[in-house]
């Protein structure tokens, strides 16, 4: 365990700044730009830095960070001064429109792309694998109602200083399940398994949607796992003290 | 031991200084060779360990964090057949040490440690181990078994085997096609031709 802290990066200064330029965030890590237009910052911003592009868009820079940093460093912890100078509502308004994003944009072009892909195979394949699909998606669904229904809800009502009564963020870290292993399985039959008729560029299309999925996902659960989660057990301790 | 034909071993060891020690341990003996050396499980380590075909592997379960140190091999073995042997660098709860092979220990000296890893090794080729990548006969009936939604005892009873039996199967069969859900391996029985759609459900 302490070794492997050490290894993890934890000096700030290292990090992302607010003092950097918008441009200079988006070519060390293209995978941001997701993250941008998640949180409505849009391109076209010119020379102006992280804490300018935070101030315009009414973001807290230190919440900015945070997300940032997880998607661009493999285990990245937090700092609890980074951790105490975020706002847990931004980071729901980010987990919500990843969310938004997931269900009305990703999964539904992974599903057109599959289904073009399995196109040429027998009725009986098409028919097993559409189900498996659509009990994936069900399984996301399921997964994202709870966060949002009961999540999110609390963590707001909790920034706004009126404690809810009955729920803690500890519940959350206890029922946070797994939804990977569905989408780690159809990378593998999509790989390995389909019939040959199968076309080669429309499987690495959907090869493509699967890896970009699974590895946005990924991001996604550790900023709840590593920053909402002990950015509410940080501000429920003070609450009771 | 046989000449020219070393076993061969990965050691994953955070610490590069006892890794190089260990290598020492070795070198001086000759029966084993180092293959390579990971410091973590990272994506990229896991992809190496399974690539690998190692015999032995000996870990150094910091590497593990707290809450999955008691799984630690278990995780290993989702990737490599291998003997695991654990290496204790600093003190840990005894169930912690129980799931490997062996332990070794720091101060251990370098012919007791050879004892101990020939001994893990004597003890592992008894045991029968799946070398092919393909799913075996008996692999694949399991397979459907559970394709068909049957659960583990109910598999266990028709083939007359223990439970434990039935485990290891499944996870052979999950380690070699990469499919962990029962909804993936009944698209994968299907696309194989080794169910038909109306036996589903």
């Amino acid at each position: 365990m302490v070794k492997k802290k050490k290894t993890n990066i934890k000096d700030d200064r290292a990090m992302l700044s607010p003092a950097m330029k918008m441009a200079d965030l988006v070519n060390l890590n293209y995978h941001l730009l997701g993250v941008l237009s998640r949180l409505g910052v849009d391109l076209g911003f010119g020379e102006i830095t992280v804490g300018e592009a935070c101030r315009r868009h009414s973001l807290n820079v230190g919440s900015f960070l945070l997300i940032c940093n997880v998607y661009t460093y493999d285990d990245y912890i937090p700092s609890g001064e980074l951790l105490f100078s975020g706002a847990p509502a931004d980071i729901v308004k980010y987990l919500h429109s990843s969310h938004v994003f997931y269900l009305e944009h990703e999964l539904p072009e992974l599903e057109r792309a599959l289904e073009k892909l399995v196109a040429p195979c027998d009725v009986k394949q098409k028919l097993v694998i559409d189900r498996f699909f659509s009990d994936y998606k069900k399984e996301v669904e399921n997964h994202f109602a709870y966060e949002e229904t009961v999540v999110f809800p609390y963590v707001e009502t909790f920034s706004r200083d009126c404690r809810e009564q009955g729920y803690s963020i500890e519940q959350f870290e206890k029922n946070h399940s797994n939804i990977d292993e569905k989408l780690c399985d159809l990378k593998n039959i999509v790989m390995k398994y389909l019939p040959e008729v199968c076309d080669t560029v429309l499987r690495n299309d959907v090869m493509y949607h699967i890896c970009y999925l699974e590895e946005d996902l990924g991001k996604h659960t550790l900023i709840e796992n590593n920053v909402l989660i002990p950015m509410m057990t940080r501000i429920e301790e003070n609450e009771t003290r | 031991m046989k000449h020219g034909n070393r076993v061969k071993v990965l050691l994953i060891i955070p610490s590069r200084i006892i890794a190089r020690g260990m290598e020492g341990v070795f070198h001086d003996l000759g029966e084993f060779s180092v293959e390579g050396i990971l410091t973590d499980l990272s994506r990229t380590s896991e992809v190496r360990l399974k690539n690998m075909d190692v015999e032995l592997i000996v870990v150094d379960p910091v590497i593990f964090d707290c809450a999955s140190r008691a799984s630690g091999r278990s995780r290993i073995a989702e990737y490599s057949d291998a003997a695991v042997v654990a290496l204790q660098t600093v003190p840990m709860e005894d169930d912690v040490w129980r799931q490997y092979d062996e332990v070794v220990n720091l101060y251990d000296l370098p012919p007791v440690i050879i004892k101990k890893l020939r001994t893990v090794l004597a003890n592992r080729s008894e045991t029968p181990k799946s070398d092919s990548q393909e799913l075996s006969a008996r692999e694949k009936e399991i397979l459907v078994c559970v394709a068909k939604g049957m659960l583990n005892k109910e598999i266990a009873d028709l083939y007359n085997i223990s439970i434990y039996t039935v485990i290891t199967h499944r996870k052979n069969i999950t380690r070699k096609t990469g499919i962990k859900t029962v909804a993936g391996l009944t698209v994968y029985a299907l696309l194989n031709n080794l169910i038909d759609a109306n036996s589903i459900e």
